[in-house]
């Protein structure tokens, strides 16, 4: 309940300021620009989605399949990566890959729609595959002895098993890459090709930025809440809920996949993922690694970073647990935890910014402020990426263990932590270092409230390209690359822990 | 867990900026704050004139920075705004929080002469389109050749909706083109490569080779030659002229401490902040300088004639006109 309080307080103090300006002279009308607007934002956003889902699916079963084989753990901990590079510098990781003087020499031009949905399958296959295998793994270990006993082939396997695992969050993952493709802005607009690539994210940025106009603003943000409810209440009507008892604490041993077929099958499949993924890292890496200077600045934003990082995870983790817990057991909570966890992505995160900066500006300086809104800006983002990692375990573990805790008068911190922490570690581990890696990742809160000392990794790396010192940004960047894959291999490490 | 976030939480306290003195507050746009940018110098250079503490705030680039003096409005902590450009001055002098900066505006070296009471420069150049001298032999030599050049030579742009050098390119545009801009824009459109939000995605894409040209400023070739030693990148020469960027300061009306940033406004006008110019901040002094600019600039493009519009014209016009643009290439 506090935790709905929090989201709604935060939520009405950032959108009602934005709407009130936009309200109080009209809206602006549905003009055709909108609607070019929307169509292309739909496009994209839908393609790039699909495009992501079709390749991330496939890589998560076949990790999920091959539960041993040497650099496992590493091709898992990359796919948390591209998740917290600024988005500029994976235009400069896939330049370096695909562009004209690229290591592909330029085969085909990377400008226009076919460069957006590359940029973005970049982006989000990584996560598809890392959210659903981490469903994948939450599959008893009986329904594995199951059907090696009744000697299910692997279309069987799929349809009986691991179908109904993923169907529970398949449709949370999918909506979660629509919302991250649809917001997507420096992609779109500079490898779009021009103003034909505009998306309802450009339009709210220009209009409340460079047009100061909040009417159109207004209006666009209703177009994006109407958007985004919609299709989250869609999901979660397809969404279904996972049965049986997740494994506890081991892994669960699969015996299907043992054929040559099957291996070759599955080793292609990761590659493929892997050749996608690799190349534009690498070249950053290639690009970046001679240009790690030590600076007070550069230690100050690792500092500054882990900071905010740590505490928007800690915060966000703290919302989403009591809603999951809630949702675990009603239709009613898990509808309005779905929805309540997204709105901050129904509502711009921009707008939401200058919102809270208009109500909380009367009534505090900046000062000791900033850290703070930054931190529940991050949290607040991060949201549904808890969600989608917290949620579904949550479920599942609340379906098998509920009886027994009210049978053994276990609840409370006790039931938290005799229950679900280790049955659910893998999901916690995973759901705070999705949260920290968004928040290291974060620019929109940094840009808002950042100060001259105030500086996080992203905010460093656009401060180096501003001042032509692009291949030190991209050092930068490694550095922030590097904190990522520590952190993944610090939960995985405490949830491996017995 | 309470005590992690404690610890957290004091961490991020030590990040902040100590208080003491009399603090003179300036927003300012983030390159110009960065350790290499001209605000660190200039912050000790003042500080060793005044007995008070200079702390810079930066919100973004200038756009970002006049958005956050709106919000705030009368209870802005700026004292200084530093950072703005003439596209800017007609809108951010309609807030109302700035006041006369008191300072002779015939002090300021600028290529129009300096009218502006609020306002007062502390650094120009031109806008120019840069091409990599290696891949294009013969670069256009006025902005009608560019227009109607070979499009498979293609030059990256920004977005004039978020970007203060596609604004510039626009204006450039309307100035050379007037009432013609719109089919000038279509013509050009093949050459255009694509269109990025900001300057660093335009020049990071011109700088790995994906085109050979780009928009950036008369002053972009002195770095390469100063900080990279190569004078492969080159401006080239327009002959209908080049439009100006002038970047000003102003001082806010209610600012407490309004002599001491007067103090500044007054200081930002001589070699002690214009000295940091040129090579940190990449733009020509407004000012006198101690000693005279490098060599690396003296080669640069001089261009044959000034383009600028009017604070008032451009903020009267700029939404129709970027609507016009959007209209011309968006079909």
């Amino acid at each position: 309940m506090l935790a709905l309080g929090f989201l709604g307080l935060a939520l009405a103090a950032g959108f009602l300021p934005v709407l009130w300006m936009g309200a109080s002279e009209g809206l602006a009308r549905f003009d055709p620009y909108i609607i070019r607007v929307l169509s292309f934002t739909l496009l994209q956003a839908g393609l790039s989605t699909i495009l992501s889902i079709a390749l991330g699916l496939p890589v998560a079963r076949a990790l999920a399949r091959r539960q041993a084989f040497p650099g496992r753990a590493l091709v898992v901990r990359l796919l948390n990566l591209p998740l917290a590079l600024p988005s500029i510098v994976v235009i400069i990781g896939i330049i370096e890959v695909y562009g004209a003087k690229g290591w592909l020499g330029g085969v085909f031009s990377i400008y226009g729609l076919q460069g957006i949905l590359l940029a973005h399958v970049f982006f989000n296959f990584p996560l598809a595959a890392r959210l659903i295998l981490s469903d994948l793994e939450r599959v008893p270990a009986e329904s594995w002895k199951l059907s090696a006993q009744l000697g299910f082939g692997p279309l069987e396997i799929f349809r009986l098993v691991e179908w109904p695992q993923i169907r529970s969050s398949l449709p949370g993952v999918a909506l979660l890459i629509f919302l991250l493709c649809a917001s997507s802005f420096a992609i779109v607009l500079t490898l779009g090709g021009g103003p034909r690539a505009t998306t309802l994210e450009v339009a709210i940025f220009q209009s409340l930025r460079s047009d100061f106009d909040p009417q159109r603003a207004s209006m666009l943000a209703f177009v994006q809440l109407a958007l985004c409810a919609s299709l989250a209440l869609l999901a979660q009507r397809w969404g279904g809920l996972a049965q049986g008892w997740p494994p506890l604490r081991t892994h669960a041993r699969r015996f299907d996949g043992r054929s040559l077929s099957a291996c070759v099958g599955d080793v292609s499949l990761i590659t493929a993922g892997l050749l996608l993924l690799l190349p534009p890292l690498a070249a950053l890496v290639a690009a970046g690694v001679l240009q790690l200077h030590g600076s007070m600045l550069l230690v100050r934003a690792i500092g500054t970073s882990l900071a905010l990082g740590a505490s928007s995870a800690a915060l966000a983790f703290l919302i989403v647990w009591p809603l999951a817990s809630l949702a675990a057991r009603s239709r009613t909570w898990a509808r309005i935890a779905g929805l309540a966890v997204l709105a901050s992505w129904i509502v711009p995160p921009a707008a939401l910014a200058t919102g809270w900066f208009v109500t909380l500006i009367s009534y505090a300086g900046m000062g000791g402020l900033a850290a703070f809104l930054v931190v529940a800006m991050n949290a607040l983002m991060s949201l549904p990426f808890v969600h989608q990692a917290l949620g579904p375990a949550l479920a599942q573990s609340a379906a098998a263990h509920d009886r027994l805790c009210i049978s053994l008068g276990l609840s409370g911190w006790n039931r938290f932590r005799l229950i679900d922490v280790p049955v659910l570690k893998r999901a916690i581990g995973l759901a705070l270092v999705m949260a920290l890696i968004l928040s290291l990742g974060d620019l929109t809160a940094i840009s808002l409230f950042g100060t001259q000392d105030f500086v996080t990794l992203p905010a460093l790396i656009y401060r180096q390209m501003g001042s032509y010192r692009f291949e030190e940004a991209i050092g930068t960047a490694l550095i922030l690359g590097l904190m990522v894959l520590a952190f993944t291999s610090l939960a995985e490490r405490w949830s491996a822990k017995a | 867990m309470k005590k992690t976030l404690a610890t957290l939480f004091a961490l991020l306290s030590l990040t902040a900026p100590a208080v003491a003195k009399d603090t003179l507050t300036i927003y300012t746009y983030d390159s110009f704050d960065a350790e290499w940018g001209p605000g660190p110098k200039v912050k000790d250079a003042f500080e060793k004139t005044c007995d008070c503490t200079i702390e810079w705030v930066a919100p973004g680039d200038g756009v970002a920075v006049l958005n956050r003096l709106k919000l705030e409005g009368k209870n802005t902590r700026a004292d200084v705004v530093l950072g703005l450009d003439t596209n800017l001055t007609a809108e951010a002098a309609a807030t109302g929080l700035f006041g006369k900066h008191g300072v002779d505006v015939n002090l300021a070296r600028t290529p129009i002469p300096w009218v502006d009471e609020y306002f007062m420069p502390f650094d120009f150049a031109h806008f120019a389109v840069v091409y990599d001298s290696q891949a294009m032999k013969d670069p256009p030599k006025s902005l009608d050749e560019l227009v109607n050049g070979n499009p498979s030579q293609k030059i990256v742009l920004e977005d004039p909706r978020s970007s203060t050098p596609g604004l510039g390119f626009l204006l450039w545009m309307k100035q050379v083109y007037g009432d013609k801009a719109p089919q000038a824009w279509k013509k050009l459109s093949g050459r255009i490569l694509t269109t990025t939000p900001g300057w660093s995605e335009a020049y990071a894409l011109f700088t790995k080779g994906e085109a050979p040209m780009v928009l950036s400023y008369t002053t972009s070739p002195a770095y390469h030659v100063i900080a990279e030693n190569t004078d492969r990148y080159k401006a080239a020469a327009f002959s209908e002229g080049h439009y100006l960027q002038i970047e000003v300061a102003g001082l806010i009306e209610g600012s407490a401490h309004k002599a001491l940033a007067q103090t500044f406004i007054a200081f930002m006008m001589s070699p002690g902040f214009q000295d940091q110019i040129p090579t940190n901040n990449w733009m020509f002094p407004a000012g006198p300088t101690s000693a005279p600019l490098p060599p690396a600039f003296d080669a640069l493009v001089k261009p044959a004639k000034t383009l600028i519009y009017s604070p008032l014209e451009v903020d009267q016009n700029r939404r129709a006109w970027i609507d016009e643009w959007l209209n011309a290439l968006a079909k």
